[in-house]
């Protein structure tokens, strides 16, 4: 089985940083964000994280949080990413639920967490709790042996650097720009420095995935030079609502960037 | 008289933010990662500038000179008839920018000087915290920024205006609902972009830690001032205090000084909007449904899925789906009891106090006096006609004309709906 470890193990392998591949579940519809996942791993993601559509998102930008108030508006429900999980991870590749807080504690940590085992997700991505305040979290992932992924930002003191890395499994989530999805590119004078003191921080072995502010080819391949993932959210979203409406477009809008991200990651 | 922000209380938070503990209770810094840094230095910053005596006499000489503090405490003696029991008032009408929430923006912004930022956001549902912020940016020189519910400024175009002219950038948010829980969220957005120098002018006791701490600290002079007041003026304490709960400030403020005395009465007022039963209003402590919302650990109003759900009310003021995390820990530890009044109530109220007192309150401030209203039989029957219930008049009801004169029929003097004496 691939686990989100052994995906950025590969890839290292391969002598490249693994692509990382972000949408809301639900966007356009349920079945609709199945069939477009399930294309951005056909066409080359290692790893990929459904979002959970949440009414407050203070870390997306207005791409993102206008996919999540579509599908909030259709009525997606918590059961339905689950049910996205479940469709995406049995294809084999590693898949992630990147969720604000909220939704999870009002589901039940510890069942959100054996419901999410259970439909063969590897873990979760959370952007607004902290391991200092993830406590319930952190047992009920270790429970159900599940990925923890925190987040570091160029603004994080090399103490919060140690303590989060210390408590992440799957990988760590550096933010490549301090701002939110779907905004400001991320640049290699802030990428880099942020993963090399991460690298010297974390315990040995840890991944260091980069997201926020990717979302070409060429971004990828400068961001691969400094990292062992690439994470893109906001440039598949747009994707979709450029060509909403007419699936067979979006998919192949889908299929195209994934490729060249994927080759982009593989160019570093 | 001088301000408290240093003493404690057996209800503070543990120094991670917690009211009660982090398992039974409420708060904390649900937050992401960007923004921690800024929070711990803003937690630091304020306990060193809280312990600094030089700090503490600019901001009381800033409160005094500038804000027109403290205000008086004021027995309204028509309304107590009515009442059956003495009714005081505290007079945070009287304040400049006529509301209790001035004292917190000037303390934050103080602090941001402080701290070396130049610059200031903050979020407004009614305009009141933003005509507040924009003020204090003008008194100390600081670029600012406001966040305002796009439905809200079409709501409030006044205080809009008065923002610009104070100098401010006003900025009217499109996303999710577009009121104020969307103003905050993209505040937040703005201050994870621009953290290094930017403070959060945060309106009310809510929000990650420090800010409950921080705005709790900085409003208490309201409850300081009061107990100080009743103590000179009739050699008592009051039996009973109460305020209106938006996110919990000008209630916080009061309560603070009182929490200690345990025959004192805590009383909060929440907006029961079209009445709490039919699911329209903004009564997050009485619908008590735990969950995170805006960094702290709370009572929310939301779905199944933790979904926030908007919340009514004919007060921008009160009109939020979250509550200040001290105040679910009061609820909760027993120590304040906290109920809804309605819509209706509360424009009876304001009605009320215009035509006995010759004061138009804040709609915000008409439900504390609506709930007082209902409270004081109890007290009567209790403790006899000596009774005293001392009310927050939280801020002026200039703001609230518009509204009042559609409510009312104000605007036409030939409808006789519109004559409140009938
Ligand atoms: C006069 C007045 N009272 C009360 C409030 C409610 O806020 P809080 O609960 O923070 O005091 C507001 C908010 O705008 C207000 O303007």
């Amino acid at each position: 089985m691939t686990t989100t470890s052994s995906a950025f193990a590969t890839a290292k392998a391969e002598g490249r940083a693994a692509l990382v591949g972000y949408l809301p579940a639900g966007f356009p519809d349920v079945d609709g964000s199945i069939e477009a996942i399930r294309t951005m791993v056909a066409a080359g993601c290692d790893v990929i994280e459904i979002g959970l559509p949440y009414s407050d998102p203070v870390m997306d930008g207005p791409t993102i949080q206008a996919a999540a108030q579509q599908a909030l508006e259709r009525g997606v429900r918590t059961r339905d990413v689950l049910r996205t999980v479940e469709a995406v991870a049995a294809t084999g590749v590693p898949t992630l639920v990147m969720t604000y807080w909220n939704p999870v504690e009002k589901y039940g940590v510890d069942r959100f967490a054996a419901d999410l085992k259970s439909a063969g997700g590897a873990g979760l991505i959370t952007p607004d709790i902290t391991p200092d305040y993830g406590q319930a979290w952190i047992a009920a992932a270790d429970a159900h042996d599940l990925d923890k992924v925190f987040l570091v930002a160029p603004s994080s003191t090399d103490e919060r650097i140690a303590m989060t890395t210390a408590a992440c499994r799957g990988f760590v989530y550096a933010t490549g720009v301090m701002g939110v999805t779907g905004g400001k590119q991320a640049t290699t004078d802030v990428v880099g420095p942020l993963v090399t003191r991460t690298k010297a921080l974390a315990p040995a072995g840890l991944p260091v995935g980069v997201g926020v502010g990717v979302s070409t080819g060429d971004q990828a391949a400068a961001i691969a030079a400094h990292s062992d993932g690439v994470i893109v959210g906001s440039a598949f979203v747009r994707a979709i609502l450029e060509n909403q409406g007419d699936k067979a477009a979006y998919l192949k809008a889908l299929s195209t960037l994934t490729e060249e991200l994927a080759a982009g990651v593989r160019r570093a | 008289m001088t301000t408290h922000l240093n003493e404690t209380t057996s209800f503070d938070a543990d120094a991670q933010g917690w009211f009660g503990g982090p398992v039974e209770g409420f708060g904390g810094k649900f937050m992401p990662e960007a923004l921690m840094k800024a929070l711990d230095e803003l937690d630091a910053a304020w306990k060193g500038a809280k312990a600094d005596p030089e700090f503490v006499a600019e901001f009381d000489a800033i409160l005094r000179d500038y804000a027109n503090l403290p205000s008086p405490l004021y027995e309204a003696k028509r309304l107590s008839e009515q009442a059956g029991i003495r009714i005081l008032l505290k007079r945070e009408d009287l304040n400049h920018t006529g509301a209790h929430k001035i004292r917190n923006v000037l303390g934050q912004a103080l602090l941001t000087k402080r701290m070396g930022k130049t610059r200031v956001i903050a979020e407004t549902g009614a305009g009141q915290h933003g005509v507040a912020s924009a003020t204090a940016a003008a008194y100390f020189g600081l670029d600012c920024t406001v966040y305002m519910g796009k439905v809200d400024t079409e709501r409030q175009a006044l205080n809009v205006a008065r923002m610009r002219l104070l100098g401010a950038e006003v900025i009217a948010v499109d996303s999710g609902s577009a009121t104020l829980k969307d103003a905050i969220n993209e505040a937040l957005r703005d201050w994870v972009s621009s953290v290094e120098h930017t403070a959060y002018l945060f309106g009310t006791a809510a929000g990650p830690h420090p800010f409950p701490t921080l705005v709790r600290d900085l409003t208490r002079g309201i409850g300081d001032e009061a107990r100080e007041q009743c103590l000179q003026q009739y050699g008592r304490l009051p039996d009973a205090i109460a305020a209106c709960i938006g996110g919990g400030s000008n209630a916080i403020g009061l309560f603070t000084a009182f929490l200690e005395d345990p025959s004192v009465r805590i009383y909060g007022f929440e907006a029961g909007g079209d009445g709490f039963e039919t699911g329209r209003h903004a009564a997050t402590i009485v619908a008590a449904d735990q969950g995170v919302l805006h960094g702290a650990r709370t009572y929310v109003l939301q779905d199944e899925d933790g979904q926030t759900i908007e919340s009514h009310s004919i007060s921008a003021g009160l009109d939020y789906p979250g509550v200040g995390p001290q105040h679910a820990w009061l609820a909760k530890a027993g120590r304040a009891t906290y109920e809804p009044v309605t819509d209706v109530e509360a424009m009876d109220a304001m009605a009320l106090l215009a035509r006995t007192e010759g004061i138009i309150p804040a709609i915000e401030s008409a439900h504390a006096l609506a709930g007082a209203m209902r409270i004081a039989p109890t007290l009567r029957e209790e403790l006899g006609p000596d009774a005293t219930l001392l009310v927050n008049l939280s801020g002026r009801g200039d703001k609230d004309m518009g509204t009042a004169m559609e409510w009312f029929k104000l605007g036409d003097p030939d409808d006789e709906t519109g004559d409140v004496s009938k």
